[in-house]
């Protein structure tokens, strides 16, 4: 482990923006009152701001403003040792899922969330990242797909998804329209969503494609805060959808892979994209305004309601798209408290899902979400990301709860009039 | 010189130009950090989301004004009462006129002041109070927390013995606090104060370029 390593990330890793961050943060704790980790274990240490205590550490010591003469009179903090990563590191991956939902109600507007991500970044300087990351890390690295479904697999998956939908799905093909790229998630527990993209692309008169160069979105360079894994992975799409020349690229349903590719993805590759990002939830929506897609005049009963995805929501903008997808298929939808933008996270966003380690307090952390599920008791849960997807039906077993978990995508497809 | 020259006269100029000085070095100390510029397309305006950013978080949001009314109830009445005592208080204007900006404005009748006061001591203990008894606010405070704190806290019990000005050292003494919490602002938490704009700044934009600001 290389303590110095995380020292000099920590402090290139602090620009303007942390710099007012952990300089305006006045200890209210308010923050702990947004966190679920928090809220279902009342464990003080998963207070969001306390996360950052080796980064504000590092700062206040090395970089602050003034802090050099607060040093001469031995005012600053004491440097960061490798007790504190090791003991941090818990924290910083296993307790936090990046959703962002702490900088909602602090007063200072901090990015709590924007610095855990600076943070983790130290830690894998330091080489301190869990094992399920670094396994995934590896897999990106040695075959090239996280959960290691290699290209032939793909293409077995995409046969049988057009075999059982009746439409030939082409892959590589030159000069369509759109590049779809799935979840890891998706491409592994929910590939039914390539037969559905396939029957609502074919009623909207879509032309699409799918690479076997890049298809996966999933991006665990972001999550375990890798720059160099991270940017490789974009590149892998910026490339293959470049060699498509399409016009744009499709984000799946997958919460952080689309704040990889849309708004972390130019600045990790150091240059605007050739195509346009469009996600899922887009294009449908806008498939919709134009009238290309249609739906039966018999709507779902059920009594349904929509888990944000914190990426996608929140930090990701795409609020109104899902609700008017659902309004479209659904006679019974109806939101949680706090839906939109407030919404509690899954539990196992940023790369926590793929943290071993971290699966009790996940599990356990899901009892935030389910008391927002109890409020409105649904009898079925729809989501647009196939992590959340995975772990809330993980979570929902693990609680004795019956509640089906649907796609969005896949809703959308099963009330397609065609 | 007697103390109270002293105070306001020396100290003052060197505890006011360490508070401007200092306040102003660590302010463009934090801007020259820089920030690499975004090249992702923007779904909206990152100023229009850096300007609502400002305000958006003047009121928890999203839900938590149950579990978080203890704070914004308690903040709001210490910093309104302080600043009013600060703004309004008839001594104020008059020295700000005499030793800074050369002109005056209205001032708050004697009751007024008691009443801001009154407001912003229970405001501060109530906050300090949940400083040393909330489990996640013992957990996350350090040393500059309460010294802030507690120099607001002299401060304000000083300005409150000198209300009557019965007696120059009580004057003396409120200034001699006065200036030790201006020495101390820059070179601590209280620099929150100015601070918070930058952060609601760089928040709001970052959520206003993708079309949301939470």
């Amino acid at each position: 482990m290389s303590v110095s390593a995380a020292i000099e990330t920590f402090v290139n890793n602090i620009d303007a923006s942390a710099a007012a961050y952990l300089d305006s943060c006045v200890h209210c704790g308010q923050c702990a009152q947004a966190c679920h980790f928090y809220e279902t274990t009342g464990d003080v240490r998963y207070t969001p701001v306390w996360k950052l205590e080796p980064m504000r550490r590092v700062y206040k010591r090395h970089k602050a403003p003034l802090s050099g003469i607060k040093k001469m009179f031995g005012l600053v903090p004491d440097e960061v040792d490798e007790d504190m990563l090791k003991e941090w590191e818990e924290l910083i991956y296993d307790s936090c899922t990046l959703c962002g939902r702490c900088t909602i109600v602090c007063p200072m507007g901090i990015d709590i969330a924007g610095l855990v991500r600076k943070s983790r970044e130290a830690m894998v300087a330091a080489g301190l990242v869990p094992e399920g990351l670094n396994a995934a890390a590896k897999r990106v690295l040695e075959i090239g797909r996280p959960l290691g479904i290699k290209p032939e697999i793909m293409a077995k998956i995409v046969g049988e998804q057009a075999e059982e939908v009746g439409i030939p799905i082409e892959l590589n093909k030159v000069g369509v329209d759109y590049m779809i790229i799935l979840s890891a998630m998706e491409v592994l527990n929910f590939y039914e969503v390539i037969g559905a993209l396939a029957r609502i692309f074919k009623q909207a008169g879509v032309t699409w494609t799918i690479s076997t160069e890049a298809y996966e979105a999933t991006n665990v360079g972001i999550q375990m805060g890798d720059k160099e894994i991270a940017r490789t992975l974009v590149q892998r799409i910026v490339d293959a959808a470049e060699k498509l020349q399409v016009k744009y690229v499709v984000s799946p349903e997958c919460g952080h892979a689309y704040s990889a590719l849309n708004w972390e993805g130019p600045n990790l590759v150091g240059k605007n994209y050739d195509f346009e990002v469009i996600h899922i939830l887009e294009l449908l929506d806008q498939l919709v305004r134009e009238g290309r897609i249609k739906t039966k005049s018999e709507l779902d009963q059920r009594r349904v309601t929509f888990h944000d995805p914190c990426q996608i929501v929140r930090r990701g903008g795409i609020v109104d798209e899902p609700r008017n997808l659902l309004h479209m298929v659904s006679d019974n939808f109806i939101e949680m408290e706090n839906y939109g933008v407030a919404n509690i996270c899954c539990g196992g966003g940023g790369g926590v899902s793929s943290n071993s380690r971290a699966e009790e307090l996940r599990i356990k952390s899901f009892g935030a979400k389910k008391k927002q599920l109890d409020a409105v008791g649904p009898e079925a849960l729809v989501t647009a990301c196939g992590n959340c997807r995975n772990v809330l039906e993980e979570a929902i077993d693990e609680f004795g709860m019956d509640l089906p978990v649907l796609g969005l995508t896949e809703l959308v497809a099963e009330y397609l009039d065609d | 010189m007697t103390f109270l020259e002293i105070t306001e006269g020396p100290l003052w100029v060197l505890a006011s130009s360490v508070f401007v000085l200092g306040a102003l070095w660590r302010i463009i100390g934090i801007i020259r950090f820089g920030r690499k510029p975004d090249i992702s397309i923007p779904r909206a305006s990152a100023l229009m989301g850096a300007i609502k950013g400002q305000f958006l978080h003047f009121v928890p949001h999203g839900g938590f004004s149950f579990r978080t009314r203890y704070h914004l109830v308690a903040g709001y009445m210490f910093h309104l009462g302080l600043f009013a005592l600060l703004i309004y208080a008839a001594p104020h204007v008059l020295f700000l006129k005499e030793n800074v900006v050369g002109f005056d404005w209205v001032t708050m009748p004697r009751w007024g002041f008691i009443l801001s006061a009154e407001i912003a001591f229970a405001g501060l203990i109530l906050l300090w109070i949940r400083r040393i008894s909330d489990p996640v606010m013992i957990q996350i405070s350090d040393a500059d927390d309460h010294i802030a704190s507690w120099l607001t806290f002299l401060a304000m019990l000083t300005g409150c013995l000198a209300l009557d000005e019965s007696h120059d050292s009580l004057r003396a003494l409120h200034m001699l606090s006065v200036e030790i919490w201006l020495i101390y602002f820059p070179f601590s938490r209280l620099m929150h104060a100015v601070t918070f704009v930058f952060s609601r700044g760089y928040t709001g934009a970052f959520f206003g370029r993708r079309g949301v600001v939470p």
